[in-house]
C-alpha cells in the first residue's frame, strides 16, 4: 500500500456513464508523484473526461478517486490541490493580466500589494514579465497561453492539468513552447498531467504515456515502451506511422510471426541489390507503389510479393529525394531486425 | 503543498452542497420566473378562456357563471362577423404592404450598407421601434387630420384632387384621411412597419457571401440573383416578420380609435365591452378570435421557416 | 445587431445599389422617423384647438402651462414608479429564467421558451383582458399592483434575451477556472460572472423601463382610474383639453425614452443578437 500513498493521482475502477455512453469506462491506474503524465487519444476516448474527473468538474458515476491517497469524492474543485490550463485558455476577460493571475491569491484573500508582487513573479518566470496591466484581448493566443499558466501555477499546485494547452498555436511556437513547458515541469518540480492527441507532443515531453481508446486505457508506459513495444493494433496505428502484417501476408515472410507490426523507419529499402542485408534479418521483396518526398525523409509504400503493403520511411542523407515518378513499380527488397518486430494478437486493428 | 483549509467557511459549504446537487440548483433558479408566469400569466389566460364560456344574464346584466357555448355563439351574428373580417383584411392588408416597404430597406441594409451606415440605419429603425407607442400614434392624427400636414402638401402641388379621388373610394376612403381605412391602414403600416424589418434584415444577412458570389460567378446579374437566390432565403425572415405585424394588428384598439372610421374592429369592441356595464364574457369569447387566428397563421408561418428566423 | 465583418461582399464585388433601391431604402426611413419630428413642431404651435399646417404661429408658453398642470405630475409619478418596480421586478425574474435556461438541459426548455415569449407573442389586448379576468375571478380591485403585475410580466422577457444572449457569447470554461482556481460558486458569481453579464443586466433594465414606462394596451385593463402618462396621453387624444400641452408631453416622453434605448444599444453593441429584435 506504501506505493498507492506515494501516487499523486490514484483511479480505482473509476467510470463516468452519460445515459449510454460510456465516456470513460473501468479505468484503473496511478500517476507518481513529480513525473510529466500525458494522457494520449482520439477525440471521445476518455482522456479530457478523466481530466476534468481529477479537477472535480464532473464526478465520477463508480469507483473511487484519490489524490495523494485521500479520495475526493464530493470534493469540489476549489477545495482540490489542482490547477488547470484550459485548452481556450479561460481567461477573465474583464480583468487584466495581472488581475488574472493574482485571481488564486485574491480569493484566499492575500492583500493586493502582495499579490501582485507574486503576480509579476510569475509574469517573470513566463516571460510576460511587464505585460500585467494589458488585457488578454490585447495578447497573442501564445501570451494567453503563458498566462493561464501563470495564473494556475501561482497556487503552487501540487498537481497542474494541462489540457490541450497548445492546439490554438502554429507549429514552430507549439515546438518551443513543449520545450518550456518541460523546463518549468522540472524546474517547478509538481506533477504535470497533460492530455493531448497529438502524439509527437506526448512523446516528446512526458516521463510516462497512457494512451486512451473509447473510454479505456490501452497502453501505459514510457514514450520508448509505448512507440517501440505497442501493446495492441490500435496503438501501434494511433502513435506513429506503423504497418501490421497479419495473416498469408505475414506468413508468407521468414521468420515472422503470424501477427506483427514494424515501424517504417525500421525498414531498409533496397534498390538494384548495391548492399546486401545482413544475416538474420528478415526479408521481403517488393515493387515500389508510390514514393513522396517530405524534404527530410522519403516515404515510400512497397507492394509486397506475399500479400500487404509496407511503408518505409528513409532519412534522406545522401540529399535529395532518391528518384521521382519514374520510380514507380521498380522491383526492391526490404529488410529489418528480427527483434524491431512487435507481435500482435490476431484482432483487427480498432 | 495541500489546501488543507481550517475548517471552510458556511457560504463554501453551502456552495459545495449545491455543486453536488445540480437538479436542485435548477430547481431554485427556474421555480421563482415559473411561478411568477403560471400564476400571473398563465393563469390570466386560463381565467380568460374560462370567461368565455359563461355568459351575461340579459335581465339583471349580471355573470352567470354555468359553462355555455352560447357566448360564442353570439360571435356569429353578422354584425359581429362583419367585424371579424374586417379585422382580418386590415391585418392582411397591413402585413402585405409592410413586407413591401420592408423589404427593400432592409435589403439595401443587409446588402449595401457600410458598417458605419448599418448602425445608422439600425437605430433608425430600433428607436421608432422603442419609441412610445402612443406618441407614434399620435403623430399621424397630425399628419392625417383634415387641416395637417398632408391636405397642405397635396394643395401646394395642385394635387387636391388627387387626394380627394382617393378618399372618395368605396370602403376604403372616407371624409377625412383621419377617419377613413385608408388612414387606419397608414398608421398601422407606420408603428409595425420595425418588427418587419428587422426578422427580414436578419434573414438577408444570413444568406452567405459565397453563394452570391457563386451566383454571379456562375452568370446572373444581380436583379436574377435577387430573384432567384436571395429573395427565396428572405422568406423565413418575411413569414417572422408577418407574424407580428398581422398579430399585433388583429388585437389593436387604440390605432382604430384614434384614427379610422366609427366601424369597430375586434380590439375596440373588446375594449367596449370590459367596463363595467360590459359583457366580459362577449369580450373574452372576441379576444379568443385573435388567438385561435394566430394559433392557425403560427402553423402556417412555421412551414415557412418563421420560426428558425426569429 | 449588424454583423462587424469588415465591409459588405456587394460593396467588395463592385457593385452599386441601383436608383430605385436607394430611393426606396431612404423613403422607409424617412417614412420611419419624420413623423416624430411633427410633434416636435406642434409642441411650439400657438394653434390650441386644431392641427392646422403649417402652424399659424410658434410659441414657448405650453412649455409652461404643461408644468403646471398636477394632473400631469401625478401621471408621471405613477409612470415612474411602476416602472421602476415592474423593471426590479423583471430583472430579478429574468436573470434567473436566463442562467436555468443557459445552464441546463433538461425536459421541457422548449416549452419554457416559449411561456417567457408568450406575454408578447401574444396580442396586447388578450393579455390585457386576460389579466382583467382574473382580477374579477379574484374580486382584486385596481391597484398600483395590479398595474405592476402586467408591466412585471412582458419585462421578463426582454431582460431574458438581454441576459441569455451575453451568457451564449462567453466561455462556460470561465466558471469552472474560477473553480479550479479557489473559489466557491458564490465568489464565482461575485467576481467572474456579475462583471460579465453587468452591461447586459443594465441594458435589459434600460429597455424594460422603456418598455413599462411606454406600454399602454395592456395597462388601461389594468389601471382601472389611474393614469400613467400614456393613459394620460390617451385621454386626452380622445377628449382634447390643451393640444400643445399634449404635444409637450409627448415630446418629454420621447425625449425619456430615447435615452435609455441609445444607452442599451450603446451598452450590448459588441453582442451579436440584438437587444431589440427580441421584443
Amino acid at each position: 500500500m506504501t506505493k498507492a500513498s506515494a501516487s499523486a493521482v490514484s483511479f480505482r475502477q473509476v467510470s463516468r456513464h452519460y445515459g449510454e455512453v460510456r465516456a470513460a469506462d473501468n479505468i484503473s491506474f496511478d500517476i507518481e508523484d513529480g513525473e510529466f503524465f500525458s494522457m494520449l487519444g482520439p477525440s471521445g476516448s476518455g482522456k479530457t473526461t478523466c481530466l476534468r474527473l481529477i479537477a472535480g468538474f464532473e464526478q465520477p458515476t463508480s469507483g473511487e478517486i484519490l489524490i495523494h491517497g485521500k479520495s475526493v469524492a464530493g470534493v469540489p474543485p476549489y477545495e482540490r490541490d489542482v490547477n488547470t490550463v484550459f485548452q481556450d485558455y479561460a481567461l477573465f476577460p474583464h480583468m487584466n493580466v495581472a488581475d488574472n493571475v493574482a485571481y488564486g491569491p485574491m480569493i484566499r484573500g492575500e492583500p493586493k500589494a502582495q499579490r501582485l508582487r507574486e503576480a509579476e513573479e510569475m509574469l517573470r518566470m513566463v516571460a510576460l514579465a511587464g505585460l500585467g496591466a494589458r488585457k488578454p484581448s490585447q495578447l497573442s493566443g501564445g501570451q494567453r497561453q503563458r498566462v493561464a499558466l501563470a495564473r494556475a501555477l501561482i497556487n503552487k499546485p501540487s498537481l497542474l492539468l494541462l489540457d490541450e494547452p497548445l492546439g490554438a498555436l502554429d507549429l514552430k511556437l507549439r515546438e518551443q513552447m513543449q520545450v518550456e513547458l518541460k523546463a518549468i515541469q522540472r524546474r517547478v518540480g509538481i506533477t504535470f498531467i497533460y492530455v493531448t492527441h497529438d502524439q509527437g507532443e506526448a512523446l516528446g515531453m512526458s516521463d510516462r504515456v497512457a494512451v486512451f481508446n473509447k473510454g479505456h486505457i490501452e497502453q501505459i508506459g514510457s514514450p520508448a515502451d509505448v512507440y517501440e513495444h505497442p501493446a495492441s493494433a490500435f496503438v501501434a496505428g494511433f502513435v506513429g506511422v506503423s504497418n501490421i502484417l497479419t495473416g498469408p501476408a505475414a506468413q508468407s515472410i521468414a521468420g515472422a510471426p503470424a501477427a506483427f507490426s514494424i515501424r517504417p523507419e525500421k525498414i531498409t529499402l533496397i534498390m538494384g541489390g548495391e548492399e546486401m542485408p545482413p544475416a538474420g534479418a528478415c526479408l521481403a521483396r517488393g515493387k515500389i507503389e508510390s514514393l513522396l518526398y517530405l524534404g527530410s525523409s522519403t516515404r515510400f509504400n512497397v507492394t509486397l510479393e506475399g500479400g500487404g503493403e509496407l511503408t518505409v520511411i528513409e532519412q534522406n542523407r545522401a540529399g535529395g529525394a532518391r528518384g521521382g515518378a519514374e520510380m514507380q513499380g521498380r522491383p526492391v527488397l526490404l529488410w529489418w531486425r528480427k527483434d524491431h518486430m512487435q507481435s500482435m494478437a490476431e484482432a483487427a486493428p480498432a | 503543498m495541500s489546501l488543507d483549509v481550517a475548517a471552510p467557511s458556511p457560504l463554501t459549504r453551502a456552495s459545495t452542497f449545491l455543486y453536488l446537487r445540480p437538479r436542485l440548483v435548477l430547481t431554485l433558479l427556474l421555480l421563482p420566473p415559473l411561478l411568477w408566469l403560471g400564476i400571473v400569466y398563465l393563469g390570466s389566460l386560463f381565467a380568460l378562456l374560462a370567461q368565455s364560456f359563461f355568459y351575461i344574464d340579459d335581465f339583471s346584466g349580471l355573470t352567470v357563471y354555468q359553462p355555455t357555448l352560447r357566448t360564442y355563439g353570439e360571435l356569429f351574428t353578422p354584425a359581429n362577423l362583419t367585424i371579424i373580417l374586417r379585422t382580418v383584411m386590415m391585418a392582411a392588408t397591413v402585413t402585405v404592404v409592410c413586407g413591401t416597404i420592408a423589404f427593400p430597406l432592409a435589403y439595401y441594409m443587409a446588402r449595401y450598407a457600410g458598417t458605419k451606415a448599418k448602425a445608422i440605419f439600425y437605430l433608425a429603425v430600433m428607436l421608432p421601434l422603442w419609441s412610445n407607442y402612443l406618441v407614434r400614434v399620435y403623430a399621424w392624427k397630425l399628419i392625417l387630420a383634415k387641416e395637417g400636414a398632408i391636405s397642405w402638401i397635396f394643395q401646394q402641388l395642385h394635387l387636391s384632387w388627387l387626394l380627394d379621388g382617393v378618399l372618395s373610394i368605396p370602403v376604403v376612403g372616407g371624409p377625412s384621411l383621419s377617419s377613413s381605412y385608408l388612414g387606419t391602414g397608414i398608421v398601422f403600416v407606420y408603428i409595425w412597419l420595425p418588427y418587419m424589418i428587422l426578422p427580414v434584415e436578419a434573414a438577408l444577412e444570413r444568406v452567405p457571401r459565397s453563394l452570391l458570389e457563386a451566383s454571379a460567378d456562375l452568370g446572373a446579374r444581380p436583379k436574377e440573383t435577387l430573384r432567384k437566390v436571395i429573395f427565396p432565403l428572405a422568406i423565413p425572415g418575411i413569414a417572422a416578420g408577418s407574424i407580428f405585424t398581422f398579430s399585433l394588428t388583429l388585437g389593436d384598439y387604440i390605432i382604430p380609435n384614434l384614427v379610422g372610421s366609427s366601424r369597430p374592429f375586434i380590439g375596440q369592441v373588446v375594449y367596449g365591452l370590459q367596463g363595467t356595464a360590459g359583457n366580459l364574457p362577449l369580450a373574452a369569447a372576441f379576444a379568443m378570435v385573435p388567438v385561435l387566428v394566430m394559433a392557425g397563421y403560427l402553423t402556417l408561418a412555421k412551414r415557412f421557416g418563421a420560426f428558425d428566423a426569429l | 445587431m449588424p454583423s462587424k465583418a469588415a465591409g459588405n461582399v456587394s460593396l467588395r464585388m463592385g457593385e452599386r445599389p441601383s436608383l430605385s433601391l436607394k430611393a426606396a431604402a431612404t423613403f422607409g426611413l424617412l417614412f420611419l422617423n419624420l413623423p416624430l419630428a411633427f410633434i416636435l413642431l406642434y409642441a411650439f404651435s400657438t394653434d390650441d384647438r386644431s392641427f392646422t399646417f403649417p402652424p399659424p404661429g410658434l410659441t414657448l408658453k405650453w412649455f409652461a402651462v404643461a408644468w403646471e398642470r398636477s394632473d400631469i405630475w401625478q401621471a408621471l409619478w405613477l409612470s415612474v414608479r411602476v416602472a421602476l418596480t415592474g423593471t426590479a421586478i423583471a430583472l430579478v425574474l429574468g436573470t434567473l429564467a436566463a442562467a436555468a435556461m443557459f445552464r441546463f438541459r433538461f425536459f421541457g426548455r422548449e416549452a419554457i421558451t416559449l411561456l417567457i415569449l408568450l406575454p408578447i407573442a401574444l396580442p396586447g389586448i388578450v393579455t390585457g383582458i386576460s389579466l382583467r379576468s382574473a382580477f374579477g375571478f379574484a374580486d382584486m380591485p385596481f391597484s398600483y399592483w395590479t398595474i405592476v403585475l402586467g408591466h412585471a410580466t412582458f419585462c421578463i422577457v426582454v431582460v431574458y434575451n438581454n441576459v441569455i444572449a451575453r451568457l451564449r457569447r462567453s466561455s462556460p470554461a470561465l466558471i469552472e477556472a474560477s473553480m479550479d482556481l479557489g473559489a466557491n460558486s458564490f465568489q464565482t458569481f461575485r467576481h467572474v460572472v456579475l462583471p460579465n453579464i453587468a452591461t447586459a443586466l443594465l441594458a435589459g433594465g434600460m429597455l424594460a423601463f422603456a418598455l413599462s414606462f411606454d406600454e399602454v394596451i395592456v395597462t388601461t385593463f389594468t389601471a382601472g382610474q389611474q393614469e400613467t402618462i400614456p393613459i394620460w396621453i390617451l385621454g386626452q387624444l380622445l377628449r382634447p383639453r390643451e393640444r400643445p400641452v399634449t404635444n409637450v408631453v409627448a415630446v418629454f416622453v420621447i425625449a425619456v425614452t430615447m435615452l435609455p434605448i441609445l444607452g442599451a444599444y450603446w451598452l450590448t453593441r459588441d453582442t451579436h443578437e440584438a437587444s431589440g429584435s427580441g421584443k
